[in-house]
């Protein structure tokens, strides 16, 4: 197993960090707290769209961040052949 | 048959079930008493870490505290479910790969030194310690409230349950009595939910059902003084800070992160984040459902109304102290209200009407025990929803217990003290210390210090500053050395702790916060300063040995991870 390889194996896996990270951080920290008064001026169905992120739709977006993550590694250690 | 009797036998079916386990799943080894033998099922490992990670205060405490605190309540929402998704990314599948038994053994053998190791042991024995003391005093107010018998007695007995399966079965008796506590724990806690939400909206469905009636009790708030229960009133900073200590520290505690070192493989470890973060968000995003349904209640039909005709609820739970009230102006009405308000005018309005004080002291802890009597429901539910805070306290205390006699045998004795110890002695010890350690809880939960709610956010802001940064920066960069991590670990701790002592133990004024971030909000603070230090310090002091740069280098690929024990 190659040095380079691997070091292009773990590029792949910060570049997937980076993005998931970046959602993680807006859906929660930015619609839930930081722009909370301005998303309440969305709704969804009866809840003011800051509060709901705040309280329920950002741990519904933790749940998908983590399975596309899953998903992504899985494809990444097969396709650079690290799979146990 | 009285609640009473229906509590005696569905916790007493549940104990036997959780014995039975117990007797199933004697370890024999220490790979099987530290990490059940490295081969449970990432499903049901998902199920155990929920379990392990929705203590007594998730199942009891927090519903009521978001009805108390409104949108500030998110803090905990978004703060302990998170840091899972931390977890799964940035601790989880490297630890696997890791493959030993500890926190304190990854940090022992990255940082090449035996300093850091034992910093690491005594970091991880306080948040232990700490936390267990809550659970244990948690299990005695079910049993106290439930089972009608004194608190000591019911930590008594929650602490001969779980010396049972935790000393014999070890982590592989834990995980499976903790798969089966969150099948209690959920389905106690979801069925008075969901006829909750059915009777007061006419959607059994609560994470929909609330959204309705937020305008209907922003009104009920603001008309008794009370900010409107969708603003909240801490500072954003505030409410940012908290989250962020909270979620960081999630992903630093030690009896968290040991839930990943019993999977099979690597890719189990991601997986199994992630089943556990979808059985911890059923009852996280209920949590503010219920909340909202039983303070729309609480000022809907309790508020103003005639003591004499008040529910049956009410009278129940003043027996147990956690209801108060004090009829001050002697008209046989309940005044409850916000008399702390800022408002002047709406003092003002309120005196005109004859009020003299709020009437009613409610304690927040009895939001999710009265549910099923606030909605009618049969006395057998009421007792589930008893058979549920148990299991959620137990199955947390458990866990906890686990890293402190693994603290102590492995950590402590193998890898420190006595490393020629045989395997079989090493287990015997690691059975004498959960022992001990569980008749210390007791005699914490018997004898709380007042302030157990304190040290637990104490606990959180030590995992987020010494812990987390720790073990990151050790997986993400290959340049930070003992040096690095053992002065970050310590800067942390110390401005965190200090911090923590000072406003919350000695009583220095609120004014004085560091930019308005409360006590439970700095260890994000403390993060940074890790972080900042352990970079400093390590590129103005030698690189790590090359053996440790090569373990750095193995452990970011799955290849080659250790084979798991035959179950």
């Amino acid at each position: 197993m190659n040095d380079k390889h691997l070091k292009k194996y773990w590029k792949k896996n910060l570049s997937y960090l980076l993005i998931l990270l970046s959602i993680w951080f807006v859906v929660s920290y930015g619609f839930g707290i930081l722009f909370r008064k301005q998303m309440d001026h969305f709704s969804l169905g009866s809840f003011r769209l800051g509060f709901w992120f705040a309280q329920n739709g950002a741990i519904y977006v933790f749940i998908i961040l983590i399975f596309a993550y899953v998903y992504l590694m899985n494809k990444l250690d097969k396709d650079f052949d690290v799979n146990e | 048959m009285s609640v009473q009797t229906w509590t005696f036998i569905i916790v007493g079916l549940s104990f036997a079930l959780y014995i039975g386990i117990a007797l199933w799943s004697r370890a024999t080894s220490t790979k099987e008493f530290y990490v059940a033998g490295g081969g449970v099922h990432p499903v049901l490992n998902g199920m155990a870490t929920a379990a392990d990670w929705m203590s007594a205060a998730s199942f009891i405490s927090m519903a009521g505290l978001i009805s108390f605190m409104g949108y500030d309540g998110s803090v905990y929402l978004m703060g302990w479910t998170g840091g899972y998704v931390l977890l799964a990314l940035l601790l989880a599948p490297y630890l696997r790969k890791f493959g030993k038994f500890t926190v304190p053994d990854f940090i022992g053998e990255r940082y090449y030194s035996q300093t850091a190791r034992i910093v690491a042991v005594i970091c991880a024995l306080f948040v232990s310690f700490t936390y267990i003391a809550g659970q244990m005093r948690g299990v005695g107010i079910v049993f106290s409230r439930f089972l009608e018998v004194p608190i000591n007695t019911g930590v008594i007995l929650g602490m001969c349950i779980v010396f049972f399966y935790a000393v014999l079965g070890g982590m592989k008796g834990i995980t499976y009595t903790q798969v089966a506590q969150y099948c209690v724990l959920i389905f106690a806690y979801m069925v008075p939910a969901i006829f909750i939400s059915f009777q007061m909206t006419g959607n059994p469905v609560p994470q929909v059902a609330f959204g309705g009636i937020l305008d209907k009790l922003d009104g009920l708030s603001t008309e008794l003084g009370f900010t409107a229960y969708t603003a909240g009133s801490k500072t954003v900073l505030d409410v940012f800070c908290i989250t962020a200590a909270l979620m960081v520290g999630t992903a630093g505690l030690p009896h968290v992160i040991v839930r990943f070192f019993t999977v099979p493989k690597v890719k189990d470890a991601r997986i199994s984040a992630g089943w556990a973060l979808i059985f911890i968000a059923i009852l996280y995003t209920t949590a503010p459902a219920i909340g909202v349904f039983v303070r729309t209640n609480l000022l809907e039909n309790i508020s103003g109304k005639a003591y004499s005709s008040a529910p049956a609820w009410v009278h129940n739970w003043e027996k147990s102290k956690l209801i108060q009230f004090n009829d001050k102006n002697g008209d046989g009405l309940i005044q409850y209200y916000n008399e702390q308000t800022a408002d002047a005018a709406f003092l003002q309005a309120a005196a005109a009407k004859g009020w003299k004080g709020n009437e009613l002291v409610i304690d927040q802890d009895i939001m999710v025990l009265a549910n099923p009597e606030i909605a009618g429901l049969p006395a057998w539910v009421i007792a589930l929803v008893a058979a549920g805070g148990l299991a959620a306290a137990l199955s947390t205390a458990a866990g906890l217990l686990l890293v402190i006699s693994s603290a102590v045998s492995h950590d402590l004795l193998k890898k420190a003290i006595y490393p020629q110890i045989s395997e079989k002695s090493e287990l015997r010890a690691a059975r004498i210390a959960a022992a001990v350690a569980i008749v210390l809880a007791g005699i914490i939960g018997i004898y709380p210090p007042d302030f157990v709610a304190a040290i637990v956010a104490f606990a959180f802001g030590l995992a987020a500053s010494s812990f987390f940064p720790a073990i990151v920066l050790g997986i993400f960069s290959v340049r930070i050395n003992k040096e690095g991590a053992i002065t970050g670990m310590l800067s942390g701790l110390l401005f965190t702790g200090s911090y923590i002592i000072g406003f919350k133990f000695m009583g220095w004024p609120k004014e004085n916060y560091l930019l308005g971030i409360s006590p439970e909000g700095i260890g994000t603070l403390g993060m940074l300063l890790n972080m900042g230090i352990t970079t400093l310090v390590s590129y103005l002091t030698p690189a790590p040995p090359v053996s440790v740069q090569q373990m750095v280098a193995s452990i970011r690929i799955p290849k080659g991870a250790s084979a798991a024990s035959d179950h």
